[in-house]
């Protein structure tokens, strides 16, 4: 099947080709015959690229090792879930998922915008399918997914251990759904450039898409957060890396845009604005595909790197950013606002400032990101930028936006006068004041962490903000129906998906950042390392070290260990982590050797979450040193046996050497209990960190409030909107 | 077999791409008429647009976020802009 995939692939190629010149032959000539050709080649090459993707999987889950990729990234021994997720561990896997993706998101989105922003939708399909062609290339050219060999090996090399996450089934496909979505709004925006149609269509057709692309793209960072924490063994959830920046970066643009189109929406107003900014994102969700392919920023995160790929994608953002630029210069003048700025006290002067606030994150992400590459273009030596560089910019910068996304729920647009202000502000301030005041008195050394201290108060101001514009809403509803809280609530919400699912956003966020800061700031680590019967302190917690734990198998050694964490003598939790080491395909290593000295290892880690703290602690057995002598034994003894089952009859070699594979499987089990019978220290990393879990329920909460503002609105409420109350308002008026 | 796979593949998008040109009616070639659906579109997307500022300059004087007075005027203002919408679009449809 492997020809078949390579096939699809070319025929891909062909119809994107043949949909980029129908789309504008169609355009220019104003025949709508070869418009929906072009539309439907995008439909077509969905169909292709989903026959492809399922060709590779079913390689994958079968195991069929003729695939070089399935060789090099699964084995038999590999568990199903991630034979299946492995495909996108690959770069030509990972390649064809992203052409996958855009295939079928763009196909939606031309399919629903059929019959809509016509003018803009055959430019806007000619990018989608230049996307299309340039991503189907590369797989075609440097990175075929369907390469085969004539002699394929009887086992794979497994899947990278960091990569056996249950995240990992989710988190790249998220992420990669944020970057193929952001391409559609880009699309349309130039489109919209090209055709000179610059009003707010354009933004109508495709905002769902942006939003669905900054809700995918959040999730997909958050997951590879969660990833870091729980599988990196460092104890950390962000790093600043260059492929976490890659992602965030795009996701704050996509944040501004978000915002700043409904000002367009309703004054007219940031035309050159939104256009550049979501063409920014667009380009940035290029650059972060980038980074993560072609390796060119060293990171934690990438796993494969083709350095063939980087004058490709050098000339596709050359093109993005020069065509953005010259198009945007060139309708400068209709992207001129209708209106201006009423009152610097509105919620659209708000936004602005947010916005403001936004792209001074990404810009200073973005020059610290890429500062290595400068430093190394300028001088020739490449200075490495540590997380401690982004802190004093991002700090502030993070400060100013929590108190922004507090302030824009309890404003109105256009005009506020000062006591309404003053009864808006009330309340939150309030909260804010009372949060510090207790915080000062009940929690000992708070006043030290400034920062983290001020994050909290404005958490709590925005917190209060929002749970304020719920309960006036709902109070509003009730005035007006007479209807029970919770079925105000709910009405109230389902009839103002975008406002209120845009608050509960906010209040995600606040949750998510204090989280943020108290587990940064009031974390509590150290390494100890212990034998069985020790013990270490941290934070007031004892941890002590039980018994060891160890397990064998022909897929994987562990080593692990139980610790028993106990403050003022009462028990809190047991943990239990381990260490697990992979075997390696390299038979220089020896028969034995392979099995203890391969450097392929994941670490599990014991964790006890909670809402106040969780604790944390992963084993590192590394060092097998105490058992070496015997490994160098037993290949010595494995290697001269197998040299004479190689001297053996034909016949008889097959059945000796699964007697020395058991033999083996014997020596490597009782080998890996010597670290139960003669336990030698290990090195353990303990940590106590506050209210980690907030950032995850924070994350949880912002997902929802994502989901509540993406629902489509009843057909039903528009209707009414459109038929009945306004227009009869409107109606007599007019008369 | 495999090349019997290809060609169905080629086929199947082949029929999907040429769907528009089996079907005479589907080419709606006439620009004058492209360019006033486009206007009706565009107003209609504006009159989507005012409706829900209407809509939120309501929800913001029930929650007491605009005084009496600002929502009078604001009400008024984003009115006359939807009347003008609706003109603009019935000229629109008209022509």
């Amino acid at each position: 099947m492997a020809t078949v995939g390579r096939a699809l692939l070319i025929l891909g190629l062909v119809v994107s080709v043949y949909g980029i010149a129908a789309s504008l032959y169609g355009a220019r000539t104003g025949r709508r015959v070869w418009v929906d050709s072009g539309r439907r080649s995008m439909y077509a090459i969905a169909g292709l690229m989903s026959t492809a993707f399922v060709i590779l999987e079913v390689a994958f889950l079968s195991s069929d090792f003729s695939y070089n990729i399935v060789a090099s990234a699964s084995s038999t021994t590999t568990p199903t879930f991630y034979k299946a997720a492995a495909v996108w561990s690959t770069q030509q896997g990972s390649l064809l998922l992203w052409v996958f993706l855009l295939s079928l998101w763009s196909s939606l989105a031309l399919f629903l915008t059929r019959r809509r922003v016509r003018e803009i939708v055959p430019y806007a399909t000619a990018i989608l399918l230049g996307f299309c062609s340039f991503f189907t290339l590369l797989t075609i050219l440097f990175a075929n997914p369907f390469s085969t060999t004539s002699n394929p090996p009887a086992e794979g090399a497994g899947l990278d251990p960091l990569l056996r996450h249950t995240t990992m089934m989710i988190h790249p496909p998220m992420v990669y759904t944020g970057y193929t979505m952001l391409t559609i709004p880009f699309a349309f925006a130039l489109g919209a450039l090209i055709t000179g149609r610059l009003n707010a269509e354009w933004i109508q057709v495709t905002r769902r898409f942006a939003l669905a692309a900054w809700l995918c793209l959040g999730i997909g960072v958050l997951l590879g957060a969660r990833w870091s924490y729980t599988e990196l063994g460092w104890g950390g959830y962000w790093a600043w890396d260059p492929v976490e920046n890659a992602a965030l970066m795009p996701w704050l643009l996509s944040t501004a845009f978000l915002h700043s189109i409904m000002i367009q929406e309703k004054r007219g107003m940031l035309k050159v604005w939104n256009v550049s900014l979501i063409l920014a994102t667009g380009t940035m969700a290029i650059i972060g595909t980038f980074l993560v392919r072609s390796g060119i920023l060293s990171s934690i995160h990438a796993f494969v790197s083709d350095p063939t790929l980087n004058i490709s994608f050098v000339v596709l953002i050359a093109v993005m950013v020069i065509s953005s630029v010259g198009l945007v210069t060139h309708r400068r003048v209709e992207l001129r606002s209708e209106s201006q700025l009423d009152s610097l006290l509105s919620r659209e002067a708000v936004f602005l400032l947010q916005n403001l606030v936004l792209v001074a994150l990404t810009a200073v992400i973005f020059w610290l990101t890429f500062f290595p590459l400068i430093s190394e273009a300028i001088t020739g030596t490449e200075q490495s930028i540590g997380p401690t560089a982004f802190r004093p910019f991002v700090v502030p910068l993070a400060l100013v936006l929590v108190l922004l996304s507090g302030i824009g729920p309890i404003i109105a647009w256009r005009r506020v006068t000062v006591a309404n202000l003053r009864r808006s502000f009330a309340f939150p301030v309030a909260a804010a004041l009372v949060t510090l005041i207790l915080l000062l008195g009940l929690v000992s050394g708070v006043g030290a962490h400034v920062f983290a201290l001020i994050m909290f108060c404005l958490g709590a101001f925005v917190l209060a903000a929002v749970a304020q514009e719920f309960w006036r809403g709902v109070r509003a509803r009730r005035a007006m129906t007479h209807e029970a809280a919770p079925v105000a609530l709910a009405s109230l919400v389902r009839r103002n998906r975008r406002r209120y699912g845009g608050y509960t956003v906010h209040a995600g966020l606040a949750v998510l950042l204090i989280g943020v800061a108290g587990s940064s700031s009031f974390q509590h680590s150290r390494y100890a390392t212990m034998k069985p019967g020790q013990s270490a302190n941290i934070d007031g917690y004892n941890i002590r070290y039980v018994r060891p734990t160890a397990t064998a198998s022909a897929q994987k050694i562990s080593f692990g260990a139980i610790l028993a964490v106990t403050k003022g003598g009462h028990r809190v939790t047991t943990l239990h982590t381990t260490y697990g080491l992979y075997p390696s395909q390299d038979a220089s290593l020896g028969v034995v050797g392979r099995f203890f000295n391969s450097g392929s290892v994941e670490s599990r880690i014991g964790l006890h979450a909670g809402l106040t703290r969780d604790i944390w602690t992963v084993v590192n057995v590394g060092n097998v040193t105490p058992l070496q002598s015997d490994i160098a034994r037993g290949d010595r003894l494995f290697g001269s046996a197998m040299a004479a089952v190689e001297k053996a009859p034909a016949a008889e070699q097959q059945g000796r050497l699964n007697q020395l594979f058991i033999l083996r499987d014997q020596l490597i089990g009782e080998l890996t209990q010597r670290f139960i019978s003669h336990p030698w220290p290990v090195q353990f990393l303990l940590i106590v960190s506050p209210i980690v879990t907030w950032l995850w329920l924070g994350g949880i909460i912002v997902a929802l409030g994502g989901l509540i503002a993406l629902w489509p609105i009843p057909v039903l409420a528009r209707r009414r909107v459109r038929s009945a109350a306004y227009a009869a308002r409107l109606a007599r008026e007019l008369a | 077999m495999e090349f019997v796979l290809v060609m169905v593949a080629a086929a199947a998008v082949v029929l999907i791409v040429s769907a528009p040109f089996r079907r005479a009616e589907a080419d709606h070639g006439d620009a004058g008429s492209g360019r006033s659906t486009t206007q009706v579109a565009e107003l209609e997307a504006a009159r989507e647009a005012k409706y829900r500022e209407i809509r939120d300059a309501d929800l913001d004087h029930r929650t007491g976020k605009l005084s009496d007075e600002d929502f009078r005027a604001v009400d008024g203002t984003l009115r006359a802009e939807a009347i003008s919408i609706l003109q603009a679009l019935d000229q629109a449809r008209e022509s």
